[in-house]
């Protein structure tokens, strides 16, 4: 709270040094509690996850044999390969073992473990939608600051309205458009930047291979920004919004702070809590962007390959990578409502 | 009594309008997509299906824009503009669909969470909790691509995997709803659950229900066109599995910009549509954002 030497919550601060044990040991409770918490969400989705890949309609060894040359014999060994002979139950405990064990099965179209596959891919998609998300939060946070402090004036309603165009358009149009004009090129327009996988096929070595990933990573990279960072925008601008026309601003403004000062140091970083929770809230629309920008711009990570397996369909590689992506998710917005307690008083008190 | 009760309706909805027309881009998207949906009802008097059957092109292969064909032709010399025309139908339907089906979901399930605080209640929010952390689109995927591709299929994956925004809405909506004494008075009366969630609550989530509503459709139409780009969709054309088509075939590498841009344009155009609409909706039926903007 040192960004807020004055006006803002003096309730809360004048509280702050006297309850710090008590309030310390609810947090580690609250953190305890919300770990729990996301254990049973994992337990969900592994449960989940097993039932839906077996229980729905379609035999996935008729769904896997579908365009194929198979004969009963080879579908009975697919099968037996996949365990699908034994009972149901033998199949759960089966499934609950492996998956702890973080055997997630071998690939069918791969034909190798499908945990290789995804640790190979990992790095590419850490890369791709880390950096994405660093860019997109910025530019969104920035200019959601500033759209919102100057609410109705031009600058805002370009935001806005940029922001809202943005949110509509599908992912995949706009990085097919990026592809089309920065890619390909068109008309006196030459195509300027690779557009397919994530190195040349004669990557150089050094420095030069570090700029040759750079270049294919700006058009995806640009995609995933531009449909992830409009949200952030308006969460931001709103949120700024309902800090405008509180007292403390006022007050601040009464000192005769100038206006930058009001704005960065009070408005700011009240404004700035519970914006950056929703952002890895809603890590899940970052994942989903991700999915569809690696596979237009054939990005060899994660994504394209949960797309492979659901296009082929390699059951057991989209099981795999469906788990995997979803406890990620759940275990990155359980520690974003951990720290978000931690470091914003109100929510404690509330 | 009855007449009472029709004149306030009347009354209440007289003064919505008068809100709403006040809220030109609201306007103006209601205006587009009522269009839209006119021209999708419309589109088998004119033309029918044949339109995007590959043997059935008439034109030549990739032709840019000109007098006979507007918009151009795809790899096998079908007119864009009919298929887009045509392709509207599916588009329109599945995003109504899927957005009526998590409408309903939301509904029931924020109206029981709400209604029922004790243990009903907090179980029903733990699992829309759940459903609201696991990434809708990539479970979407999964769920299609197990059921198969059908336009059932399709809805249901995206009904299912989108109702929980909804859910909580309607569920904070009826804490409020609750906390009002005229529903005190009625329990007083004898009203037992089925009368106080029907009769109170639920004409007064009503107005919410239907500014969600217009949201969902918009995300529900990009959803199914991001499904469909995907390789998981029905296999109707619709304006997601012409761009799947523009992508498999090339365009963008051919230089054939108008079998890309046009379908999107379409998606682009009615899910602003829809969101102007569905945020003058949600601007004119909560005051709290009246005047926050």
């Amino acid at each position: 709270m040192t960004a807020l030497p004055d006006a803002a919550e003096p309730a809360v601060q004048a509280a702050g040094p006297a309850e710090e044990t008590p309030s310390s040991r609810g947090m580690l409770r609250y953190a305890l509690s919300k770990a729990g918490g996301a254990l049973f969400s994992i337990a969900m989705v592994v449960i989940g996850t097993f039932f839906v890949f077996r229980l729905l309609p379609g035999d996935p060894v008729r769904n896997l044999a579908q365009g194929r040359n198979m004969t009963p014999e080879q579908l009975d060994l697919e099968r037996h390969r996949l365990g699908l002979d034994q009972s149901l139950i033998n199949q759960f405990f089966d499934f609950v073992g492996d998956t702890l064990r973080l055997d997630l099965g071998t690939s069918y179209e791969y034909k190798r473990p499908v945990l290789d596959l995804i640790g190979e891919r990992l790095g590419p998609t850490l890369l791709l939608a880390g950096t994405g998300l660093v860019i997109a939060v910025s530019l969104g946070l920035w200019q959601g600051i500033h759209a919102g402090w100057r609410h109705g004036s031009r600058f805002d309603r370009f935001s806005t309205g940029t922001s809202l165009v943005l949110w509509s358009v599908p992912t995949f149009w706009l990085g097919l458009l990026l592809m089309m004009v920065f890619g390909v090129g068109i008309g006196p327009i030459p195509g300027l930047l690779p557009f397919r996988g994530s190195e040349s096929i004669d990557a150089p070595d050094g420095f030069a291979y570090v700029l040759d990933v750079a270049a294919h990573m700006v058009l995806p990279c640009l995609t995933l920004v531009a449909v992830v960072y409009a949200q952030y925008l308006l969460v931001m601008r709103s949120s700024l919004l309902e800090e405008v026309s509180q007292d403390y601003i006022t007050v601040a403004r009464a000192k005769g702070l100038r206006d930058d000062d009001v704005r960065r140091r009070h408005a700011v970083p009240n404004a700035l809590l519970p914006t950056v929770t929703l952002v890895f809230m809603r890590i899940g629309f970052v994942v989903g962007g991700a999915v569809t920008v690696e596979t237009i711009f054939t990005w060899p990570g994660l994504g394209q390959l949960f797309y492979e397996a659901v296009s082929v369909p390699d059951f057991t590689l989209m099981q795999g990578t469906f788990l995997l992506i979803t406890v990620s998710v759940i275990v990155m917005n359980t520690l974003a409502d951990v720290v978000y307690h931690m470091i914003d008083p109100r929510v404690r008190s509330a | 009594m009855t007449g009472v009760v029709m004149a306030r309706r009347r009354l209440a909805v007289s003064r919505f309008w008068a809100d709403f027309r006040k809220q030109r881009a609201g306007v103006a998207g209601l205006v587009v997509l009522l269009v839209a949906v006119v021209l999708a009802l419309v589109a088998p008097l004119f033309i029918g299906e044949g339109v995007t059957s590959v043997v059935s092109g008439t034109g030549p292969k990739w032709a840019a824009p000109s007098l006979d064909y507007p918009f151009g032709t795809d790899e096998s010399g079908r007119s864009i503009l009919l298929m887009v025309w045509w392709g509207s139908r599916t588009s329109l339907l599945i995003g109504f669909l899927a957005a009526l089906l998590s409408i309903v979901i939301g509904m029931v399930v924020g109206i029981t969470a709400g209604h029922f605080r004790g243990w009903i209640g907090a179980t029903l929010m733990r699992v829309t909790d759940w459903f609201l952390v696991l990434p809708s689109l990539v479970t979407a995927m999964v769920l299609a691509a197990i059921l198969g591709g059908s336009t059932f299929t399709i809805i249901a994956a995206i009904g299912v995997t989108t109702w929980p925004t909804t859910a909580r809405l309607i569920r904070a909506q009826t804490l409020a709803v609750e906390s009002r004494p005229y529903i005190e008075r009625s329990k007083a009366l004898g009203a037992g659950h089925w009368h106080v969630t029907t009769r109170h609550v639920l004409p007064n989530v009503a107005p919410l229900l239907l500014a969600s509503a217009t949201l969902e459709v918009a995300s529900a139409i990009v959803t199914e066109s991001t499904l469909a780009f995907l390789g998981v969709s029905s296999n109707k054309t619709s304006w997601g599995t012409m761009l799947r088509g523009s992508y498999d075939w090339g365009a963008p590498t051919q230089g054939a910009w108008w079998y890309i841009l046009i379908p999107g344009l379409a998606i682009l155009a009615v899910v602003m549509a829809f969101m102007l609409a569905g945020r003058a909706l949600e601007a004119v039926l909560n005051p709290r954002l009246r005047r926050a903007s």
